[in-house]
């Protein structure tokens, strides 16, 4: 599945959306960015609270599919054009890390 | 490719929000080279990893990224306070990062165990009050 159908089944809002047409693979949780760049896998949907500039370098190098912030969690202006620069999927939802992944789950095939 | 392509980055230790330059170019780099994703995966994370690390702790550092045929060589040099412990700081979970640095997400302690974990090979050779190397080497 793409990410942009993802993101539409989940309600997501987009925030920079530079390849919609990309296809994920799996979910990773987590908010310690060494932690996600340790255990992340490439083409995963990544949810976290987390919401710094750093997130885009990490979903880079990760090379994760798309990140989604959770919980109703906002970036700044910056975060958000770097993203786009940079050419990462990002979304924000109000719905809790676990309510993503639980919705995930059953479209994640 | 004969001869080796040699990358050299100064990191700025002042500017904790532009850290990883050095690594989203070397992925750059990598890329336009025709090297394969999974091993541009694991350079450029575990040059992330070291990058985060000199910005943190030793005030910026020297990169040098040389890519050879069979090889791809990291080599991070900074004159920072060294580390006291290296079987502890290889440790997941041990960190000595400050709360500011820890509420931007780093601090886990993944750092150093992330570009062993992501390398073929990792040598660390560090001296109290003087700075600290770290040679890392993935194969092709």
């Amino acid at each position: 599945m793409t990410v942009h159908e993802m993101a539409k089944t989940l309600e997501l809002t987009p925030l920079s959306v530079t390849d919609g047409e990309r296809e994920f693979s799996g979910v990773y949780i987590g908010d310690l960015l060494s932690w996600v760049m340790g255990r992340a896998k490439s083409d995963n949907v990544w949810i976290t609270i987390m919401s710094n500039i750093n997130i885009v370098a990490v979903a880079s190098l990760a090379d994760v599919a798309c990140i989604i912030l959770a919980e109703g969690v906002t970036v700044d202006e910056n975060v958000r054009t770097t993203a786009e620069a940079k050419g990462i999927n990002l979304y924000s939802s109000e719905k809790t890390a676990y309510e993503l992944a639980s919705m995930l789950a059953r479209i994640d095939v | 490719m004969n001869e080796a392509v040699k990358l050299h980055f100064l990191v700025d230790g002042e500017d904790f929000t532009s850290a990883g330059q050095a690594s989203v170019q070397v992925k750059k780099s990598l890329r336009q080279l025709g090297i394969s994703p999974e091993i541009i995966r694991k350079v450029s994370i575990a040059m992330y990893e070291g990058e985060i690390n000199m910005v943190i702790h030793a005030g910026g550092g020297e990169a040098d990224v040389v890519i050879y045929e069979d090889r791809i060589e990291i080599d991070l040099i900074d004159h920072g306070p060294g580390i006291a412990n290296i079987d502890l700081a290889m440790q997941e979970g041990f960190s000595t990062a400050p709360d500011n640095i820890r509420s931007l997400g780093f601090g886990a302690g993944m750092g150093l165990p992330n570009m062993k974990r992501y390398t073929d090979s990792m040598k660390i050779d560090s001296e109290l009050g003087k700075g600290t190397r770290i040679l890392m080497t993935v194969n092709l």
